[in-house]
């Protein structure tokens, strides 16, 4: 089994950043609206969320730069600049690896703002 | 009976002002303190930003045209267009939200001496004290703190949602039908504030509003203990007619036969700031339009008007709701 997987063209890579935020969004804001709702039905404390939303973000962001790291890849390490304009698959394939990267990166910030909240928020608001 | 309808336009926009302070930028509470920091911090960062991209604008088009090098227009993309917004933004919403918990003190309300209950009402505001000694104390349209102590308000509403609102003291927090929200506030000057209903609740959203009155902690205990007992005028001839008319099915006057809990309660009227939920001076005259028209002044309101009351009732109505302080 290969770790990093090969390259393939789909225009789905595309997409990997901003559902790994969209997962992350999710978890993040469903988990400590449940546990701040039913915080006995949960049973712990406010650390173990704040300490499951770091989880959460870690994994995401993982996840995210590995996504940055193929689009990398995929634009050819940078190789060639963009725009990648010309009617041929090879410039097809570099403006896919080019944008996968941008919004890896933008994925990767939202992910860091939709977790903060929780580095300065110890209890829940009733 | 034509004085009592001389309401016109500019008596309106005077009625505004008559409730005193209402600008968030002059604080007189802990929390609105830091809402006021936090503002000029967001503007003269802001400021500073509109000011280099103009800069840097200008200077390319006036100054500097010649063409940029592609490796180094890159350069300045990348640092001016990602590196830098991206940790400003960080930094400004890192400050923001370090600021939260002290916005709403949670943990500190609960120990607070003083509960005021307050819930909203199409278009008044019922306020209740709970002081940690001595049974509840009910009042509308004007709510009283002591300076320096902590406050915790409990908001709740009877029919729509509301949003309570003291822009010197504090944030806003909504009144939710089948909620209780919690605010905690710390008045830090004494003063005479404006609060606002801050959720548009109806015809006469506009004219909801309250006086928020910050009094030295003395000053404020004896307040509270004169409020917790019937004004000494309330046996007062007025009274007679008040209830004649009806008023007391709807409104409460302690040391009265008034029981009413529809309509805000009287009980001590005459000591308030503004009356009509904010919006007018509390003179007779005023007192005296509001009975006589409510709907001029307040459309909407579930008050009806007594227009066909003898104008000498109303005056002497009037007369004695002001008189109890």
């Amino acid at each position: 089994m290969r770790l990093i997987p090969k390259q393939i063209e789909t225009l789905w890579t595309l997409f990997t950043a901003p559902v790994v935020w969209a997962a992350h969004f999710l978890v993040c804001y469903l988990g400590a609206a449940i546990y701040c709702a039913k915080p006995e039905l949960v049973g712990l404390s406010f650390s173990a969320v704040r300490a499951g939303i770091a989880a959460a973000t870690v994994i995401a962001l993982s996840l995210i730069a590995l996504s940055a790291w193929l689009a990398w890849r995929q634009w050819g390490f940078g190789t060639d600049d963009p725009p990648h304009d010309d009617p041929t698959r090879r410039d097809r394939t570099l403006f896919q690896g080019f944008a996968t990267l941008l919004l890896s990166g933008l994925s990767f910030i939202a992910v860091i703002f939709t977790a903060m909240p929780a580095l300065f928020l110890t209890e829940c608001i009733r | 009976m034509g004085q009592y309808f001389s309401l016109s336009a500019a008596s309106f926009l005077l009625a505004s002002g008559y409730a005193g302070a209402r600008s968030v930028l002059e604080p007189a509470g802990e929390e609105a303190q830091q809402i006021a920091v936090l503002f000029w911090v967001m503007l003269s960062g802001g400021a500073l930003i509109w000011l280099g991209v103009v800069g840097l604008l200008l200077h390319s088009a006036l100054f500097n045209r010649r063409r940029l090098a592609e490796k180094s227009a890159s350069r300045i993309i990348l640092w001016g267009g990602v590196v830098f917004p991206s940790v400003t933004l960080c930094a400004l919403l890192a400050y923001a939200l370090w600021l939260m918990p002290g916005l709403r003190p949670f943990a500190q309300a609960s120990s607070a001496a003083l509960r005021i209950e307050v819930t909203g009402r199409q278009f008044w505001w019922e306020v209740v004290y709970h002081p940690s000694q001595g049974p509840p104390v009910a009042s509308a349209n004007e709510i009283r703190l002591p300076v320096g102590e902590r406050v915790e308000l409990t908001l709740k509403s009877a029919d729509v949602i509301h949003s309570f609102w003291i822009p010197p003291l504090g944030g806003k927090m909504d009144m939710i039908p089948g909620r209780i929200n919690r605010l905690s506030l710390k008045a830090t000057k004494p003063g005479v504030f404006r609060g606002p209903c801050a959720e548009y609740c109806g015809t006469s959203h506009a004219l909801m509003a309250f006086s928020a009155v910050a009094m030295e902690p003395e000053a404020f205990r004896s307040w509270l203990a004169a409020q917790a007992i019937p004004a000494p005028s309330a046996g007062a001839s007025g009274s007679a007619l008040f209830l004649r008319h009806g008023c007391g099915s709807c409104h409460f006057v302690a040391g009265t036969d008034a029981r009413g809990t529809i309509g805000p309660d009287l009980s001590h009227l005459g000591s308030r700031v503004t009356v009509g939920a904010g919006i007018l001076p509390n003179t007779e005259d005023a007192v005296a339009r509001f009975i006589a028209r409510p709907e001029l002044i307040k459309p909407g309101s579930s008050m009806p008007a007594f227009d066909m009351l003898p104008p000498g009732d109303v005056r002497a109505i009037a007369a004695w709701l002001r008189g109890l302080q």
